[in-house]
């Protein structure tokens, strides 16, 4: 047969492997951990704090600290993110400042988290005197998590086609409320997304909460946000590699928490999504 | 009979980026009637409609020189949302809000600060009346506004113009996309509109612009070549370009 129709198989062949080699090791780590860690998994490991060296009990006060660790850093977030990517998108004037706000924007979403983890025990811990505790941290990972949510929301604005705001503003609509009636309900599935990774990554990150909120053991809850808390990814390094004879059954089901809060957030974001799509058609 | 002016061009000169799209362009358009505006492709008869509600400064190259006067006031003074209240435009391709057929032209009355919902159905009814497509719509309100036929939409846009009530209408090649039917529609409606508005029609068709217009400008390359009446440009045109052009040796 034709040349054009061998090809089209080998084309087939090659995307379908690539797609192969990407999917195969996330799966077979996903397996991996459910399979050495959901014996583990308990409610008694999800509602007691640690007892005896972190060998026994749950991890109680680390998923509470996770979770408000996220809530933290969504506060501070997405209101910022999500209104300076409007700004960037609907309002700025396109001129070299704006260009060179936008290349930096995309530019800190490569910076090591690391640094915005100094960064963040430098300002909110020594500077303003927060000390170690939630509010530190979630600002912390809050600076981290704005570059991907503008970047994210600014490509969602960005998505929407121009003709919407032409015919909102031709009605002589004001630009607020072009962009608040005609824009934004469509660019929020796309906001929706961006944010959710960022905040997921967040809530994975151990570099920016090691030095700003993390505590290495603290069985109780937090009573403020001046408060330490423990979070599940530094709990799951402090027992992977500084605690001698730990069961790897506790790491695994650790893991396999944090991964399962990661996948609870995301399907909410895919419901939500699919709630707003449902609305609007086109 | 005088008759009143209800839009001036003063000495209008339009640029975007290096490229002058208007030269000095001086015409006035009265109450009531339907003006039309032809001209090849490039001859700037979109940039002079767009120049009237400000609508080319969305395009931040653009650049314009001289006056346009709307009702005795310079138009750059007016805030751009009352201007375009007051001015409104139905583009080339019936460009609808992907919501229902009913939001699609509350939405304007609802800017302007209508919230009630019982004046907004009011409102919605009457402008849907006015543009001929109340009878096709009634059943279904709720439907959205894309479901529609390429006419439907069209009217429907005309329909959301109405809604907040302008003074002027623009036109920029409303049937171009449309099939003779549906353009048969559209100028009927045009012609019922002029009892209450100020028409201005950009198009390609020239017949349509014979059958439609009231008084007629011929552009070209950002010129305004010749104005008069739509018979005496379409018979006796004065230049030998609008000649050319209205016989169809080029455009």
């Amino acid at each position: 047969m034709s040349t054009a129709r061998g090809r089209e198989k080998v084309a087939f062949a090659v995307l379908g492997l690539a797609t192969l080699l990407t999917v195969l090791p996330i799966l077979l780590t996903i397996l991996y951990i459910v399979k050495n860690g959901w014996d583990g998994l308990s409610w008694e490991f999800i509602t007691q704090v640690p007892r005896s060296g972190m060998k026994q009990g749950g991890i109680f006060p680390a998923i509470v600290g996770t979770i408000l660790l996220i809530i933290g850093t969504m506060i501070f977030s997405l209101p910022l993110g999500i209104l300076s990517a409007i700004y960037l998108v609907e309002y700025a004037k396109d001129n070299t400042f704006t260009r060179l706000v936008k290349l930096s924007v995309v530019n800190l979403s490569g910076v090591p988290s690391i640094i915005y983890g100094l960064f963040g025990f430098t300002l909110f811990v020594i500077l303003l005197q927060f000390g170690t505790s939630i509010l530190a941290g979630s600002m912390t990972l809050a600076i981290m998590s704005l570059p991907v949510i503008i970047t994210a929301t600014k490509e969602a604005l960005e998505a929407v086609p121009a003709s919407f705001r032409e015919i909102s503003l031709s009605l002589g609509a004001t630009k607020w409320q072009t962009t608040r009636y005609c824009v934004l309900p469509y660019a929020i599935p796309g906001i929706l997304t961006g944010t959710v990774l960022s905040l997921s990554r967040a809530a994975g990150e151990t570099a920016p909460i090691l030095f700003t909120v993390a505590a290495f053991y603290l069985p109780r809850l937090p009573r403020s946000v001046f408060d330490q808390v423990m979070a599940l990814p530094y709990h799951l390094y402090v027992i992977s590699t500084q605690v001698p004879n730990m069961p790897t059954q506790i790491s695994f089901a650790t893991a396999l928490v944090l991964i399962i809060l990661v996948f609870l957030m995301n399907l909410m974001s895919i419901i939500l999504r699919a709630h707003y799509r449902k609305k609007k058609q086109w | 009979m005088v008759a009143e002016t209800v839009i001036k061009t003063v000495n209008l000169n339009s640029y975007f980026g290096e490229i002058q799209a208007l030269k000095n362009i001086n015409l006035e358009i009265y109450k009531n009637e339907i003006f039309g505006i032809i001209g090849p492709a490039n001859s700037g008869k979109t940039t002079f409609l767009r120049a009237l509600n400000r609508l080319n400064y969305l395009n931040i190259a653009y650049r314009q020189e001289g006056k346009i006067i709307f009702e005795n006031q310079n138009i750059d003074e007016i805030p751009d949302n009352l201007l375009r209240k007051k001015i409104g435009i139905i583009f080339a391709m019936p460009q609808v809000l992907p919501v229902s057929i009913f939001d699609n032209i509350a939405y304007g009355p609802m800017v302007h600060g209508t919230k009630n919902k019982k004046i907004l159905a009011e409102i919605v009814e009457t402008a849907l009346q006015k543009a001929y497509l109340w009878d096709e719509v009634k059943d279904r309100l709720n439907l959205p506004a894309l479901r529609l036929s390429g006419g439907q939409q069209q009217r429907l846009c005309i329909a959301r113009t109405l809604a907040v009530e302008p003074d002027v209408i623009l036109y920029d090649e409303p049937c171009s996309g449309l099939d003779p039917i549906s353009t048969a529609k559209i100028e009927d409606t045009m012609q019922e509109l002029k009892k209450n508005y100020t028409q201005i029609l950009v198009t390609n068709n020239t017949k349509q612009a014979a059958r439609v217009t009231e008084r007629c400008a011929f552009f070209l390359m950002g010129e305004l070549v010749e104005l008069s009446e739509t018979t005496t440009l379409f018979t006796h045109p004065a230049d030998r370009r609008t000649d050319d052009y209205v016989t169809g040796r080029f455009g």
